[in-house]
Formats: C-alpha cells, structure tokens, sequence
C-alpha cells in the first residue's frame, strides 16, 4: 500500500456538547475512489469541511502529501489541489454555466489582477472550461444562467466546477443527491469515468453506486471510524451490519 | 455579454450615447440661454456621481456595504485645501497627495475592517469615517468646524484651466467618463468577475482557491482613491473644504445614489446621482424643512427599488438577465 | 493631575458610559438576535430626550417625564417597527441600512419642525439638583442618580436575561436565531418585544442625558456612532460587552480628552500638543475600537456560539 496522499489522525471536533469527528483516522491512497459512507449525523460532511479547512478541527491533524495542513486556509489547500463539491449546490447563480466553470479556472491559473480582457475573450479560462462542461455532460447548457439550471444540471455544474483545475484529490459531497432515475445514471457513469483518472474522496448514500465504484470503503458512525477496507470486507463487516441494521442482524 | 458582442445598434448604447452627448453639450447649451446655473448644477451631478460610482465598485460589484465612503471625499477636498493654506496650488501635487493618502487611509482601514463581515463591516466603516470627522473638526488650524476658505483652485499649468466653471465642468465630466469606462472593462475581466464572485458566494469563492482579501482591499483602495479625486473636484466646485463633507450622512447620500440609479450597473450610479441632486434641489426650494419628506422617500426607494432605474432599463432591454452587462 | 480632578472625570465617564450602555443593551440585541440594522436607535434616543424635556416642561414633575419618556419611545418604537421595519426583515443589511438612514432624516427634521432648531434647556429634577459631598469633593447628585439608575436597569437586566424564559429565547436567538423560530417560537413577536425593549431603553436614556447633554436636533447621530464603537469592542448580540464596551468608552473617551492633550504637553512642544491634543483626543475611541478589532474581531466579550 502506498503512502496516504491525504490523512487525518486523531481528527476531533465538538459543536456544543456534541461530538461529531471523534478522534478520526482516515487515509487517501493515491489513484483510489474511496468511499466514505454511513447513517445520518455520522459526521461525513463534517470530515469533508475539515479536509478542505472550512472547519476547523478541536484536536488532531490533517496531511497532504506529507506536509501537515491543519492550520492551513482552505483558498491555500484548493492551490495545492484539494478540490470539493457540496451537498447542497453552491455555485454562481447570476453566472452563466460557464462563466461559473470559467470562473474556478481562475483561481488556479495565476493572480486576477492587471488583466483587462473580457473573461470571455480569455482561451486559458474557456478552453478548460468547456472541456469541463464537456466532461460532466452540460455543454449544451453553457451559456444557461445557473440560476435557471433544472437539479441534476446543478449537481453537473458543481462537478464541473470541481474538477476543472485537475485536482490532486477530489472531495465529493453526495454528488448525487436529490436525483432521479435518469440523472441517476448519467451521474454514475461520470462517476466511473473519474475512477483511475482523480484521487477521489466519495460521501453518498446510495449503496449501489458505492460498492458498484469504490476501491475501499470508510464507516462512519457517531464520529468514529467502525469499519475500513475493501467493499467486500466492509459487506462482511458484522461491526457494519450492527451500524446500519441493528443488534438483531450483528449475530449471524 | 461583452465588448465584442455590443451590437451599435443597441437602444441602450444609443441612449448612453446620447446621454453622455448630451452632458457634453451643457455648457455650451447653458451658455447660449444665457443661465450658468445649469453649468453648476451638472457639475455637482458629476462629482457626486464620481463618488457614487466609487462606491458601486466596493458596494455593487463586491457587495461590501461602506458606510464611510464620504471620508475620502474629505482627504481630497483637504488635500486641496491645506495645501492651498500653505501656498501649494499645483494641481498635480494636489492630486498626488490625494492619491497617496486616499490609498494609505483606504488600505489601512481597508485592511481592518475586511477582518469583519456583515453587519460590523457596515458599522466599522461608518464609524471610521465619523473619526476623521472629528479630526477635521479638531483641526482648528485649518478651520474646524467652520471649514477651509480655498483662494484659489488647483492649477493644472499649461495642459488645461479650471479656474472658469466650464474648464471644471470638462475635468469633471472626463473623469467621469474614464472612470465608468475603466468600470466597464473592469467588470467583465478577470478582477471584475472575482467581485462578483464574492458577492454572490464567498464560500464557494474560498473553495476555489481566491486568496479573497487581498482582492477585497485592492477595490477598496482603488474605490477610496476614486472617491478621493471625487473630493479633489468638489473642493474646486466650492472653493471650500468642510467636516461636513465627511459627515455620516454624505456617506449615506452616497448609497442612496448608488442603489437608486442601480448596483452593479455601470452607469447606474451617475443616473443615481442625477436623480438625487436633482430631488434634493426641488424639495429644497420647495420647504425648508424639505429632509421630513426626503427620509421617507429614501426609506419608499429602499423598499421598492430592486435593481434602479437604470437596471430597469436594463432588465426590460436585456434578454440575458443574469448577465451583469453595462 | 490631581485626585479631584481624576475622580470626577472618571465619574462622569461611568456616568457617559451608562447612558451609552442603556443604548447599546437594546442595540447589540437588535443587530445579533434580529440581524437587523437599526441605524435609527440613535432617533429613539433623541426623541425620549425631547418627549421628557416637553413633559417635564409642562407637569413640572420629573417622574411624569421619565415615564412619557419611556412610554412614548416604546409606542414610537413599536410602531414603527411594525409598520416600517417588519418589511426589511427578510432583506440583507442594505436595504435596512437605507431605509433606517431614511428614518433619521425623517425624525431629525420633524423634531426640529416641531420644537425649533435650538436646543431645548431641560433641568435636573429638583431633589437631585444639587451637589453632594463625594469623598471630600463635590460631584451633582444628579450624575450620581444616572449612574445609580443605570446600574440597577443593568442589574435588571442581567436578571431578565439569565433568570427568565424570555431571557432564555434571547440568548438562544442571540446564537442562533434560526433554530428558535425552528422551535416554533412567534419569531415575529419576539421581535417585537425585543425592538419595544431596546426602544423603551432608548428612551430612559434620552431622559437621563436630557439636563446633561443639550436636547437638540441630530443629538441621537453622534450618540449613535458611538454607541457602535461600544457594540463593535464589546461583541455583536452580547448584552455583557455592551455594558463592560459601554464602560470602557464612556470612560476613555471622557478621561481620555481632559488628560491626552495635558499628557502630550509633558512630552512635546507646547504648539504641537495643543494642536494634536484635541485632535488624537477625539479620535481615542476609534483608534481603541481598530486595536481591539485587529487583535479580537469577534468583540472583546462575544455572545458565546
């Protein structure tokens, strides 16, 4: 097993009385989707806003390729490739598809200031912009405003986002959440495209996908780590069974 | 959507055409009836709407609500005026030095206040600038309460004269006319749409990988530094550099400017301004006492004036509503 | 410097400092419960001062006053928030910020419409007009009844919000205003009271600073800004920094404008200090208010999250 890209050891984080990382060891090996799944409140949100420095942890510490970026400012650890996409859609809504994608080129391609050229007129930005709007399937809807976007085109468009500065790891916050039969699909198969190709950390709900695409699969229940290793192990798991079904099914 | 795709034909762009036509004209059209009095009254619409558009890059583009932008309207007017006291009327140090401390003051405040957000950012700046009130006030040397006589306006040497009104009339109005084009440039390139951005989703912003404060303080101080030449042409309207002009409620007259003619508009804040001097120069004549009916006016343009009366244009016109277009 | 000139400096700072906290109290809580930019507090301020000075005025009695005061700042303020305010609720902090600007204009010029543009006499009551003998120097027993009064409504009001239910939904809106209205709690009343409450506060204290300060148009502006600076060093939504922000201002500022210029003429040039003096004097507040916001943004004594 190679060295971890992204860890965390002994990640803690209290909100009030509750706690919701408790004392958390969680590593990304690269090339690997992993999954990271478990009931409500498990704490898998939490975890991805520590990762990416929007919280900040009560106790422990976060690695990214060896350097420790625990009380690093998350602007400096999506420069050095930490990239993430939200559960709930947070994107630019007066922008058009592509201004949005354009738009997170940017960040990665220099400083934004000196420049006096439409955006639109600038090939560095659109170039990997459209070629993200192509990747995630939105192409015909690059010049939509955002706000005018139907769901799935949302969760495409936070993709898209995401994924158009080549991040080292790629943290995916139930990307497919709120989606239909149809749009389902589509999702997973961008999903499995990813595979092999980004480093990619995957919170969802849906069972099928997960086992279907992960290399291995994380546990979280209440905070802590219950179970990690491969989809087989993890079904295997009596610790997971106990998790999700209950003491009646752990037995046996 | 951008400069390429403005078509000439554009009723908008024909009317912004005409409009800055006509602006252009006024002094001579004032002339020939013979009534100055339209001469100066433009050229206070100008000034202020120097400074509104100031402010819109700050409060329209990047959605930060200063309370305190009359401040640099003082470093400006002062600027002028306690040179002037010492014997210093080359235009260009005036506009130097108000260049330079509008950039120190702006940076600095900048720089603090940035360090909240909401609604201690509004009262942060807001209380700033009622600091440097109270400076001017003090300064008894220079006049205090009572404010700065100006004997003479700032000589610019052979390029150009505003000694007459005419002459201030035409620096204003380039000024004017850079400024709201440079804003336009500006709006759609790179820095201009980072704003934006943070206007509308700082979070996501941060994600991205935006060092945003560095950004947030760079507009702030070239919004100060605008609004500080602002102050330098008003010192030179008045022959005059008061306090008053950094008194809280300039500063609030300046966001009733920039909300009415239209945030994030590029001409919005000089239709804002027009408007306003104008209102307030009718309700003047009419009653003294003519601020009892301009407070609710301005609570009625709050509730009802959503995107100005120059987005209204705007919105009707376009049919890319999303598109933050001039 | 002398003792007797230290001491009732300071006095008097405490006592600017409790008509300041009597605003800020209700102010923090409009701005960190309600999330609301009530520029007009300042108006509310000004218009106690003007009802107490007119009732007093004509009952001769100081107690009919303070109750006018206080009454006539809630009523105005109630109904102002419900008939104007209550539409910017859900509208971001601009829209509030013109429409409260809109306000001060109003009440400033209908004020001055209604009693004149030169400020208004107002006396002490006459059983606190006089002096009385504070550790072997005179001080007006009248600045003494302020600080006494001033004390005990915040007194009162630690108790209210500590030891009551409505407390309680205070400090919890205080934290997190969403989740109380989650609870199920009338938001839209709890808004109310809490606006009457900061109103009525408003009120006491433009009735204080009546005899002290001069009952003018605009008095409520400056009073206002800093009552700011008091909120923004104390902490947004904390009624605790409020009154040590309110304590600490008061003070400074009162202290600060007697000994700075006398402090500078010991080390600078005598035109120098009398030039600066005045000058860096008025400015000391603001320039505390920028160290405590460069080192603690969040306030000195924020409302704990």
């Amino acid at each position: 097993m190679s060295a971890p890209i992204l860890s965390t050891r002994g990640l803690t984080k209290r909100f009030g009385g509750l706690l919701v990382s408790d004392c958390l060891d969680f590593d990304v090996i690269p090339g690997e989707l992993h999954a990271v799944i478990g009931p409500n409140g498990a704490g898998k949100t939490t975890l991805i806003n520590q990762l990416i420095g929007e919280l900040a942890p009560d106790a422990g510490t976060i690695e990214f390729e060896g350097r420790d970026i625990t009380a690093l400012p998350t602007y400096r650890r999506s420069l050095l490739g930490i990239s993430r996409s939200y559960q709930i859609t947070s994107v630019f809504p007066d922008f058009t598809a592509l201004e949005n994608v354009a738009l997170a080129a940017q960040a990665h391609d220099g400083h934004s200031f000196g420049s006096w050229r439409p955006v639109s007129r600038e090939e560095r930005l659109v170039r990997p912009a459209l070629a993200a709007l192509e990747e995630v399937g939105l192409s015909a809807k690059k010049d939509a405003c955002a706000a005018e976007l139907a769901h799935g085109e949302h969760r495409q468009l936070e993709l898209a986002m995401a994924l158009v500065s080549r991040p080292k790891v790629l943290l995916l916050d139930e990307p497919m959440a709120g989606m239909g039969g149809l749009e389902s699909e589509s999702m997973i198969r961008l999903l499995a495209s990813l595979k092999g190709r980004f480093t990619v950390v995957l919170v969802e709900h849906d069972m099928d996908v997960v086992f279907a695409l992960a290399d291995r699969i994380t546990v979280l229940v209440y905070g802590k780590t219950i179970a990690s290793g491969s989809p087989g192990a993890i079904r295997a798991s009596i610790e997971v069974k106990r998790a999700y079904l209950g003491e009646r099914y752990a037995s046996g | 959507m951008l400069p390429e795709a403005l078509s000439a034909r554009s009723p908008r762009v024909i009317a912004v055409a005409v409009f800055m036509l006509l602006l252009a004209a006024v002094p001579l059209i004032s002339g020939a009836i013979g009534q100055s009095y339209y001469v100066t009254l433009v050229t206070r619409i100008l000034i202020f709407g120097l400074a509104a558009a100031s402010l819109n890059l700050v409060l329209g583009y990047g959605g930060l609500v200063s309370f305190g932008h009359a401040l640099y309207l003082g470093i400006g007017a002062y600027s002028v005026g306690i040179l002037s006291f010492h014997g210093v009327s080359n235009g260009w140090i005036h506009l130097v030095v108000t260049l330079a401390l509008s950039a120190l003051v702006s940076f600095l405040t900048g720089l603090v206040c940035m360090r909240t957000s909401g609604i201690a950012f509004i009262m942060i700046t807001l209380a700033f600038a009622q600091m440097f009130y109270f400076l001017g006030v003090s300064l008894k040397q220079y006049g205090g309460d009572d404010g700065l006589t100006i004997a003479q306006r700032s000589d610019f040497g052979p390029l150009f004269s505003i000694h007459g009104n005419t002459g201030l009339y035409y620096l204003a109005l380039g000024l004017v006319a850079a400024t709201l084009y440079l804003s336009w440039r500006f709006v759609h390139a790179r820095f201009g749409r980072l704003l934006l951005g943070t206007k509308s989703n700082l979070r996501r912003m941060r994600a991205l990988g935006f060092p945003v404060l560095r950004y947030q303080v760079a507009a702030y101080v070239i919004s100060g530094c605008i609004c500080g030449v602002a102050g330098l042409l008003l010192a030179n309207f008045t022959n005059f550099a008061s306090p008053a002009y950094m008194y809280w409620t300039v500063s609030g007259d300046l966001i009733v400017m920039v909300i009415l003619g239209g945030i994030a508009t590029i001409m919005g804040p000089l239709v804002g301004a027009a408007v306003y001097v104008i209102l307030e120069t009718v309700l003047s004549a009419y009653t003294q006492h003519w601020m009892v009916i301009l407070g609710p006016v301005i609570v009625l343009i709050a509730l009802l004036a959503n995107r100005g009366l120059y987005g209204l244009l705007l919105a009707r016109e376009s049919s890319d509503p999303g598109n933050s277009a001039p | 410097m002398t003792w007797n000139l230290l001491v009732t400096q300071a006095l008097n700072g405490l006592q600017f400092g409790v008509v300041l906290f009597l605003l800020a109290a209700g102010l923090t809580l409009v701005l960190g419960v309600m999330n609301f930019v009530n520029l007009a507090h300042g108006s509310l301020y000004m218009l106690g001062a003007y009802i107490a000075a007119a009732a007093y005025a004509r009952s001769d009695s100081f107690i009919v006053a303070g109750v006018a005061a206080v009454l006539g700042t809630l009523l105005i303020g109630v109904v102002v928030e419900r008939t104007t305010l209550r539409t910017f609720y859900a509208r971001g902090h601009l829209d509030q910020v013109l429409a409260t600007f809109g306000l001060i204009l109003f009440f400033n010029e209908a004020v001055r419409i209604i009693w004149g543009a030169s400020p208004v006499y107002m006396r002490p009551p006459d059983a606190f007009s006089g002096t009385i003998d504070l550790l072997g120097f005179t001080y007006p027993s009248y600045r003494i009844l302020v600080i006494v009064v001033g004390l005990m409504m915040a007194g009162g009001l630690y108790l209210l919000i500590h030891h009551t239910r409505v407390g309680m939904l205070i400090r919890a809106g205080a934290t997190n205003a969403q989740m109380v209205s989650v609870l199920g709690v009338n938001i839209l009343l709890v808004n109310t009271l809490l606006f009457g409450l900061g109103a009525a506060m408003a009120g006491l204290s433009g009735l204080m600073a009546g005899p002290i300060f001069s009952v003018q148009p605009g008095m409520g502006d400056n009073v206002l800004i800093a009552v700011i600076v008091v909120i923004v060093i104390g902490g947004i939504g904390s009624v605790r920094g409020a009154f040590y922000g309110a304590l600490i201002v008061g003070v400074v500022d009162t202290v600060g404008r007697i000994y700075l210029p006398l402090l500078l003429r010991q080390v600078a040039e005598r035109t120098v200090a009398d030039a600066a003096g005045p000058a860096l004097a008025s400015m000391l507040i603001y320039l505390f208010m920028a160290v405590v916001l460069a080192v603690r943004p969040q306030g000195l004594f924020p409302a704990r999250r």
